[in-house]
């Protein structure tokens, strides 16, 4: 699991890893904002957090569909399923993977990219917080999505579909930690909430995910 | 060479396999003993590669049993898994460390892979890919190789490394079925899938009849 890992996050790495195309995307949403919007910086702050946090679901959403769809096309997944290694513990790695490429690094890079949308300074902290907390649901609940579409050929719309009501939950929670923190409010409920659903992810949908797997490898 | 001696028969008792919905070979027999290297052989389309897919535990079986289970089998499929953007190095390394295999040189060896550990897996020619992917059985360490047309795109030379593997695997005590439309010098034996096949198109399809079942 821990070869899995490190082969993984070198892939992505490496030149048409996918690494970027996530978070250059997220970089182009942020970036492009204010100018779409218009220099008011009360309405940009008022947004920020609500446009910080869809753009991270977008930009963890795009990438989805190589997490098992690489590996499937070129015979190694099912390599991997007759190695002997569980599938949950592939589900769990590709999901950390995911995580790590785009979740982990848009929780240190969001703070930054908010001062463009003219993020009040109380607010780093809190959407910072709730990307950490929030994004590995996402990274989670869209890996059990690709274990399900993986069988399909460009099975990327029916993921789209398949996952985004699963995220809505995630966004409302981790966008409403980041919305109480940027006007001052306390921030301790949603916070909690948004990290026990990512902790309920990380419980239950590898099991998911590998039954899923366990149908689509056929 | 294997390193570690096998003492695994391949006992497939009644086997039926299903593609598509539809079951494709039924009554499937087969008892390998230990150093035999069994030859897979039948029409394209037949099912070879599904009965090994079945075997190596990658989707269920309709009916019969194979023994022994998925922990002692390696497969080898059509595609090689290697990684385009690793080179042949990462890729064994990678593959060592699911087997649990300590070190790679084995399996470079067995198939004069000194020269391309350092290119990365998509500079390969189709032979070499192939060559790789065959390496990859040497780290698994299991005693029952399963082989799908491993013959296709490997040059003379290539053919000859693989039959001398098969044989360290066979002196080890191991076990390999191959699926292959030339005959393999080291092959002991035949099982034509021919007559276990069941009627194109004519067998009942299973799984349409549970999803019938399921929307009555």
């Amino acid at each position: 699991m821990i070869a899995l890992i490190l082969r993984d996050l070198r892939l992505a790495i490496r030149s048409g890893g996918g690494f970027g195309l996530g978070l250059a995307f997220f970089l182009i949403v942020i970036v492009l904002t204010p100018f779409a919007l218009g220099p008011d910086t009360g309405a940009l702050a008022r947004i920020a957090p609500g446009i910080l946090w869809l753009a991270a679901l977008l930009a963890a959403l795009l990438t989805l569909d190589r997490v098992f769809a690489l590996d499937r096309e070129d015979g190694t997944l099912d390599l991997l399923a007759s190695s002997g290694l569980p599938l949950e513990g592939v589900a769990l790695a590709k999901a950390a993977v995911h995580w790590a490429t785009t979740g982990a690094v848009l929780t240190v890079l969001a703070p930054a990219l908010g001062l463009l949308l003219a993020l009040p300074i109380q607010g780093v902290v809190p959407l910072a917080l709730s990307l950490l907390a929030g994004t590995p649901a996402l990274s989670l609940i869209g890996t059990f999505g690709a274990a399900l579409t993986v069988g399909i050929k460009r099975g990327g719309l029916l993921l789209s579909l398949l996952v985004l009501p699963l995220y809505v939950p995630t966004l409302i929670l981790g966008a409403e930690v980041a919305r109480r923190g940027a006007e001052g409010l306390d921030y301790a409920t949603p916070l909690a909430l948004c990290a026990a659903l990512s902790l309920g992810c990380i419980a239950a949908l590898p099991f998911a995910a590998a039954a899923a797997l366990r149908v689509t490898i056929r | 060479m294997p390193a570690a001696a096998h003492d695994t028969s391949l006992i497939l008792t009644d086997v039926a396999v299903a593609r598509g919905g539809l079951v494709r070979l039924s009554g499937v027999g087969l008892e390998a003993a230990p150093g035999q290297v069994v030859g897979l052989r039948g029409p394209n389309g037949i099912g070879k590669t599904t009965l090994l897919r079945a075997i190596a535990g990658l989707q269920p079986l309709v009916a019969g049993q194979v023994n022994p289970g998925r922990d002692a089998v390696a497969y080898a499929s059509h595609a090689d898994g290697i990684k385009a953007t690793l080179t042949v190095a990462e890729n064994l390394r990678f593959w060592a460390a699911v087997y649990g295999a300590a070190d790679i040189g084995p399996a470079v060896a067995a198939f004069d892979l000194d020269g391309l550990l350092d290119r990365a897996g998509g500079s390969l020619s189709a032979g070499q890919a192939r060559r790789c992917g065959l390496a990859r059985l040497v780290l698994s360490g299991r005693s029952v190789w399963l082989l799908d047309e491993p013959t296709v795109a490997l040059d003379t030379a290539g053919i000859a490394q693989l039959g001398a593997l098969l044989e360290a695997h066979c002196a080890a005590g191991g076990v390999a079925l191959v699926s292959s439309h030339a005959a393999l010098p080291v092959e002991d034996r035949t099982l034509d899938l021919t007559g276990y096949a069941s009627g194109q198109g004519a067998a009942t399809p299973m799984a349409a009849t549970a999803f019938d079942e399921a929307v009555e």
